[in-house]
């Protein structure tokens, strides 16, 4: 801060003991970077080393399915692929749905290596993608502090950044999912907005509009960064910090960042079209409004610009009425009112929960718990408060910025357990600041005081403010002085000089004043400072600790691999694959599979065989045909599968190792969404007294229905008593046989079970020879063949009303589900 | 269903033209078989047709070519064959190996037969007899009858042959034994004398049968050997001169007996394991090399669950890793067309250049449809040329990988229907080696192992250098040669006792890609690294020298 100030006081010795120094700062910290990006990438390979290589869960196998057939045919193909493996008989239009972003990036770095001659396989280059996009992100990050408060607290940020736990939830290898890269481009975006907010430089305006760009190819998060810039330039215009800098950074951004939104496939003409995207225009127009009123006040004098003023001001009022009207009329004649259902539940957090029991449903779109704050940010949560004050002294447009991102992104946080990722960083960045405001008061105070040092104190005294050291990682405990490159001070100065040309110098002496008010405040006793310097160190062990303990422990699991310790070594449940490999080698490849939508993404990318539904929830109609016929008795739920052509029937069922999220587990929600479209299924009917249970107690039709039959079909047989392990009791019908189904497959943990369809013709010939034999009319037969299908053609009318005002929006970014509670290892004992 | 009609159909009209033409054939009639004992043995999927004859030189001219008839199915079938020839009578029995060649006979009747001629080393006199012992070994030839079983059904199979061995030549006494795997035989034709006993059945003794009489059989009995079969096996040997050997496998294994049908139950399947799923394999092993390290093992999509990595010790201390494969991928049980391809990477050997471990022992037989040999030599060496036991097919690719500029040479060996026979077959050769140094490292591992150069390079194709002597640069040549050295354990049996000594010791069939090699390209790999360095540090100095900064 002080930087220029000794550039022009010192003396040419120490001026060039400084630039030694600077050069000295320079390269430390760019090799602390280098080991943030080493930690950031390693810390992530956790659930590569104690698991395998492998993609996570259910997106990130979509994702992966998407970049193999990038990688195979081609972008052009890429872009008209019309994916007929899902969502049958409707099939989704993977290219114009997707965001590319992830899977581009991936497939450019596959296709780099390829041609460097490094043969590496298409996952291997997904799996990594994730960690090596974190370490992007807190380099990004670093940036982005430093625009904010210094190197300092750049570096500190960072270290924090590249181990936060909530991002590396979503961030371990083989978890290949938008977020990964989404969240690097986020702070990128931000980065380059403030950067071009310090130096009003329109080659960073420029960069900002394509990293915001690249945002919007990668997440659907990129409305957080579209609403919240607007945001600070309001914020900025009502505080009268209004600039031309100001203006540099915000215009260019609306216009080549909508402009290039729209390139996007899937969000096309959204970019104009929905309300997600609406306070952009407005701010955008009032940002000219206040530049032309700038500008005119410059001209004129004052007694003009004030008649000015009315003249504009009436005028001006009844424009934007007419303008609102039109813009309010045009929003209120969509159905959602222009929101989509997943911004509606942020403003309103009861919405989803009300009308969209899918988005409900998944768990991760929950309010978050305390705990899981704890779990997430840990630490930070206490620093972000001290943080924020840090970014009051002195307040600049950079720090307001992040004040506003972190107050936004707390409150989002309050909404959705996910949207703690977009808390994470800002958690970083506030806690960053406070750690290496903390640190450098400190060891000032201690620089100070100690004997010897006080000789030269004068002339640190100018210096030090911009010596931020502070103890880097904690391990390190290293000081090192603030890396104030070369061109640094220059551009400081700069900025300096221009603002003490727009501010009277006044200002200017007052704000000396106050620095060097705020040095003699500053100078905290040595023994006091010594013992929080060693508090903030233990605090950041503990965060350390905790981070580690969270990489390796609780989001390391893939989820699609189990595993539990025994006393002869690792055990592996390597179920689900097993299942999918059974399907690909066993079924005919355009063999339809039916199993709840959690599944979709993983049956069609490991056993590439046709399913229903898929995690991509664009069509609550369809789950909710799937979800009816999953909460039928077998004989209707036959004939909503055969309708739907489907030859094989997965279930996943966990009673018998004490697998928790299970189909049994996740009933409730199937009958939920296909009670909410086929209103014959009702949700009181399969609990007893409010209560959901399948034992003895449990109602009829919980125990007829098809869930519960192919799940517990022959369970009896591996005990005797049919306990099952999750729910911890046992089973309410043992002994039942089943008439539409046949039990294809079973994984060796009866984790995942496969049914056949029993073909119609056996059933008709059977029903046929009966007829003959009453000699009752054929029509008897005949009406039951029509009867059959009738309850699917009632159904046919009104799928065919819900498709049309289905929750279009695609979920596939937000509809990947953690299971909260991990893999309960007890229940097994083998 | 219809291939094996037409096979049928053939192998009718095949019968009926061999009898048609009985009396009309002329081969070289200078032999007659005295006597002929044939066994064979059903217990697998890889069925073994040993045949001992007792030749005879019935003609007025010595003559050493001996002539073996088998009908167009068996050679469609036909993994290998091979003839020994017994001397000595009694225990001091010795065999020698002779050579075996597909013919065409000039003057063979118009018959539907194959001819392989057996050359004996030495030309049979007038009036002399020798012994011969004829190994025949088919694949894929068991029909399963029915083609669709239910899980707990076992497998039955048809086996269709002829009670008399077809054979240009008059054969005077000939009986032939088939065993069975189990007692349980549904049916089989009867040429009396016919006489079934436990598990074998036998047919004869025949006598004076004419040449090319036959009198087709068949048995159907119960088979529950899983009938294991890798369609196709893509091994790739990786080698660098630094000292490690890359070894990845891909494997596509089917069962190909009879398919699945109906319910699989899970419950029956584990609870009641000796009635469902008999003939299903559930699991397969492989034997990796003992210094393997950095071994991995998939499937198509990462399944690992069904594989266990095990280190057993063996009786002298050394550890052989085992990999259990496909164990819960084939509960699909036998039957069901279970194909999966499976990778096996097993790395470094300190041994320079050793080891082409070509499949050797699965806990059951495995039989191969096809199985390439892709040995990847270090970038920079010329002039490959394979040296194998038996026929195969070779070609030469190009592969790039990590930064390579120029690529890699790739030798690809192809052979067709390979059965495990053909890795044991050449052991009753004995070598006789001079062992010039032994070392052992900490853990009783054979370190180096050097041997007297002057072995002729006919019987002794493989020098196995040892890292000292590389160093010592004695016998650093143009020519580094590839052996294969399966099994390390046998020759530790050898180790201690025959310090300095003349040994002998049975030496597994070798694959061998001769290559030359410049030891300067082993220079390129560090150079490259240390390059990268070179340019990350001149990239620091640029970054800390210029000015980055977008001012004008």
């Amino acid at each position: 801060m002080a930087a220029p100030e000794t550039s022009t006081a010192a003396v040419p010795t120490l001026y060039t003991n400084n630039t030694l120094r600077n050069a000295f700062g320079g390269v430390l910290s760019f090799f602390i970077l280098l080991l943030i990006g080493v930690l950031a990438f390693s810390i992530r390979l956790f659930s590569v080393i104690k698991y395998e290589s492998v993609i996570h869960e259910f997106d990130p196998y979509f994702n992966y399915r998407v970049t193999q057939f990038l990688t195979k045919k081609g972008i052009y193909e890429f872009w008209n692929w019309f994916d007929d493996r899902t969502w049958y008989p409707l099939g989704r239009v993977i290219g114009g749905t997707v965001y590319p972003g992830l899977t581009l990036t991936a497939g450019t770095i596959w296709w780099l290596l390829n041609s460097l001659n490094i043969p590496l396989s298409v996952e291997t280059v997904c799996v990594f993608t994730a960690p090596i996009f974190s370490a992007f992100a807190s380099w990004a990050t670093y940036l982005l502090t430093k625009e904010v408060k210094g190197a300092g607290a750049g570096l500190t940020a960072a270290v924090l950044l590249a181990m936060v736990p909530s991002y590396i939830s979503r961030s371990v290898a083989g978890s290949y999912d938008n977020e990964a890269v989404a969240i690097f481009a986020l702070i990128f975006t931000f980065y380059l907005y403030l950067k071009t907010l310090n130096t009003g430089s329109l080659f960073y305006a420029t960069l900002n509009s394509l990293a915001y760009f690249y945002m919007v190819c990668s997440w659907g998060g990129y409305t957080f960064i579209i609403n919240l810039i607007p945001m600070h330039v309001l914020l900025c215009i009502v505080t009268g910090r209004y600039s031309s800098r100001l203006y540099i950074a915000y215009a260019p951004l609306v216009v080549l960042g909508t402009l290039l939104a729209a390139l996007v496939p899937v969000v096309g003409f959204n970019a104009v079209m929905t309300s997600e995207h609406f306070a952009s225009f407005l701010v955008f127009i009032i940002i000219h409004v206040v530049a032309f009123v700038y500008y005119i006040k410059g001209i004129l004098s004052p007694k003009m610009f004030k008649v000015a003023v009315t003249l504009v001001v009436t005028v001006g009022m009844a424009v934007c009425c007419a303008v609102i009207a039109v813009l309010i009329a045009l929003v209120a004649s969509s159905p959602t009112k222009g929101w989509s259902g997943r911004s509606l539940s942020l403003l309103d957090p009861t919405y989803a929960s009300k009308y969209i029991p899918i988005i409900a449903s998944v768990s991760e779109h929950q309010p978050p718990t305390w705990p899981s704050y704890f779990m997430d940010i840990n630490v930070l949560a206490f620093l972000v408060p001290a943080g924020i004050i840090a970014c009051f002294l002195p307040l600049s447009d950079a720090s307001s910025f992040i004040v506003l991102y972190i107050a936004t992104s707390v409150y989002f946080s309050g909404v959705m357990v996910r949207l703690m990722l977009v808390l994470a960083p800002a958690a970083c960045i506030t806690s960053g600041i406070a750690l290496s405001e903390a640190f450098d008061v400190l060891t000032r105070s201690i620089k100070f005081q100690l004997p010897g040092v006080t000789s030269n104190a004068e002339v640190d005294a100018g210096e030090t403010s911009s010596d931020t050291s502070e103890a880097q990682t904690d391990e390190l405990k290293a000081e090192k002085p603030d890396d104030t490159s070369k061109n640094r001070p220059s551009k400081k100065s700069k900025k300096k000089e221009r603002e003490l040309a727009e501010n009277p110098p006044a200002k200017a002496t007052a704000k000396a004043k106050a620095k060097a008010e705020k040095k003699r405040l500053l100078a905290l006793p040595l023994e006091a400072s010594v013992i929080s310097l060693l508090l903030l160190v233990v605090l950041g062990a503990f965060y350390v600790v905790h981070s580690v303990w969270a990489a390796a422990e609780a989001y390391s699991a893939p989820s699609i691999v189990l595993t539990t310790r025994s006393r002869d070594g690792l055990h592996v449940f390597d179920d689900f694959r097993e299942a999918y490999a059974w399907l690909s080698h066993n079924t005919d490849v355009n063999d339809k599979v039916a199993s709840w939508w959690d599944y979709g993404y993983q049956t069609t990318a490991m056993a590439n065989r046709t399913v229903i539904v898929d995690n991509n929830t664009w069509n609550n109609t369809h789950i909710a045909t799937v979800g009816t016929a999953m909460s039928s008795p077998e004989r209707a739920a036959w004939e909503i599968f055969h309708s739907l052509d489907v030859k094989y029937v997965l279930v996943v069922f966990g009673g018998l190792i004490g697998y928790p999220s299970d189909d049994i587990n996740k009933f409730l929600w199937m009958v939920r969404i296909g009670g909410g479209v086929f209103p014959h299924i009702k949700e009181p009917d399969y609990l007893r007294d409010g209560q959901y249970r399948i034992d003895s107690q449990a109602t009829p039709t919980m125990l007829n229905c098809l869930m519960y039959k192919l799940s517990y079909y022959r369970f009896v047989e591996t005990d005797g008593k049919a306990f099952d392990r999750v729910r911890r009791t046992e089973i309410g019908k043992k002994y039942f046989k089943l008439t539409h189904f046949e039990e294809v497959f079973t994984t060796h943990h009866w984790m995942v079970r496969i049914y056949k369809l029993k073909p119609l013709k056996n059933r008709i010939r059977g029903k046929a020879k009966k007829s003959k034999s009453k000699t009752s009319s054929t029509s008897s037969s005949k009406r039951s063949g029509t009867k059959k299908k009738n309850p699917w053609h009632e159904n046919e009318r009104r799928r065919e009303v819900c498709y049309s005002n289905n929750c279009s929006d695609s979920f596939s970014a937000f509809l990947s589900s953690k299971p909260e509670i991990e893999f309960d290892y007890a229940g097994y004992v083998r | 269903m219809e291939a094996r009609i037409r096979a049928r159909v053939t192998l009718a009209l095949t019968l009926f033209a061999l009898l048609f033409f009985v009396s009309r054939s002329s081969p070289p009639r200078q032999f007659v078989i005295s006597d002929a004992k044939r066994r064979i043995d059903l217990s697998s999927h890889i069925i073994n047709v040993h045949l001992t004859l007792k030749v005879e030189n019935a003609g007025t001219r010595p003559a050493s070519e001996v002539v073996l008839a088998l009908t167009p199915t068996e050679v469609d079938h036909l993994a290998m064959v091979d003839a020994l020839a017994i001397k000595g009578k009694r225990k001091k029995t010795t065999s020698v190996r002779l050579e075996v060649k597909p013919t065409e006979l000039p003057d063979a009747p118009p018959i539907d037969a194959k001819y392989f001629t057996i050359y004996l080393a030495n030309p049979l006199n007038s009036g002399e007899s020798t012994t011969l012992e004829v190994l025949y070994v088919f694949t894929h030839f068991l029909e399963p009858f029915p083609e669709e079983i239910a899980q707990s059904e076992s497998q039955l199979v048809f086996y269709h042959d002829t009670a008399l061995i077809l054979s240009p030549y008059h054969i005077k006494q000939q009986t032939t034994f088939i065993k069975t795997p189990s007692t349980k035989v549904e049916s089989f034709i009867r040429v009396e004398p016919t006489n079934r006993v436990g598990t074998e059945i036998k047919y004869g003794p025949y006598e004076d049968r004419p040449p090319y009489s036959i009198s087709p059989i068949h048995v159907h009995f119960e088979n529950n050997s899983p009938f294991a079969v890798v369609e196709e096996l893509v091994q790739e040997i990786e080698i660098s001169h630094w000292g490690n050997i890359q070894v990845t496998e891909h494997y596509t294994v089917v069962h190909a007996g009879a398919r699945h049908k109906g319910v699989f139950s899970r419950v029956d399947y584990q609870s009641r394991q000796f009635s469902n799923g008999a003939s299903s394999f559930r699991h397969l092993l492989a034997r990796l090399p003992p210094r393997v390290h950095s071994v991995y093992y998939r499937d198509e999509i990462g399944n690992i669950s069904s594989s266990h990595l095990r280190t057993n010790s063996l009786k002298n201390g050394r550890r052989s890793i085992a990999l259990c494969v496909l164990n819960a991928r084939c509960i699909d049980y036998s039957i069901a067309n279970v194909v999966s391809s499976f990778m096996i990477m097993h790395l470094h050997l300190n041994v320079a250049f050793a080891i082409i471990p070509v499949e050797a022992s699965r806990s059951w037989k495995l039989s191969h449809v096809i199985l390439y040999l892709e040995v990847v030599l270090p970038e920079g060496s010329t002039d490959p040329s394979p040296v194998v036991p038996f026929p195969v097919e070779h070609r030469l690719e190009a592969k790039y990988s990590s930064l390579d500029v120029v690529g890699r040479t790739v030798v690809v060996l192809e052979k067709k229907i390979f059965v495990p026979m053909h890795n044991s077959h050449f052991q009753s050769q004995t070598l006789e080696l001079k062992i010039l140094e032994i070392g052992f490292d900490e853990n009783n591992h054979l370190r180096c192992l050097s041997f007297v150069d002057s072995l002729p390079d006919t019987i002794v194709p493989a020098k196995i250098f040892s890292l000292l002597m590389l160093s010592r640069q004695t016998h650093i040549k143009t020519i580094y040669q590839l052996c294969r050295m399966l099994f390390l354990h046998r020759w530790c049996l050898v180790e201690r006792a025959t310090f300095f000594n003349l040994v002998s010791f049975n030496l597994p069939p070798l694959w061998q890609v001769y290559y030359t090699f410049k030891p300067i390209f082993m220079l390129a790999e560090p150079l490259m690294l240390a390059s990268a360095f070179f340019m990350f540090f001149v990239a620091c100095v640029a970054y800390i020298h210029i000015d980055l900064s977008i001012r004008k």
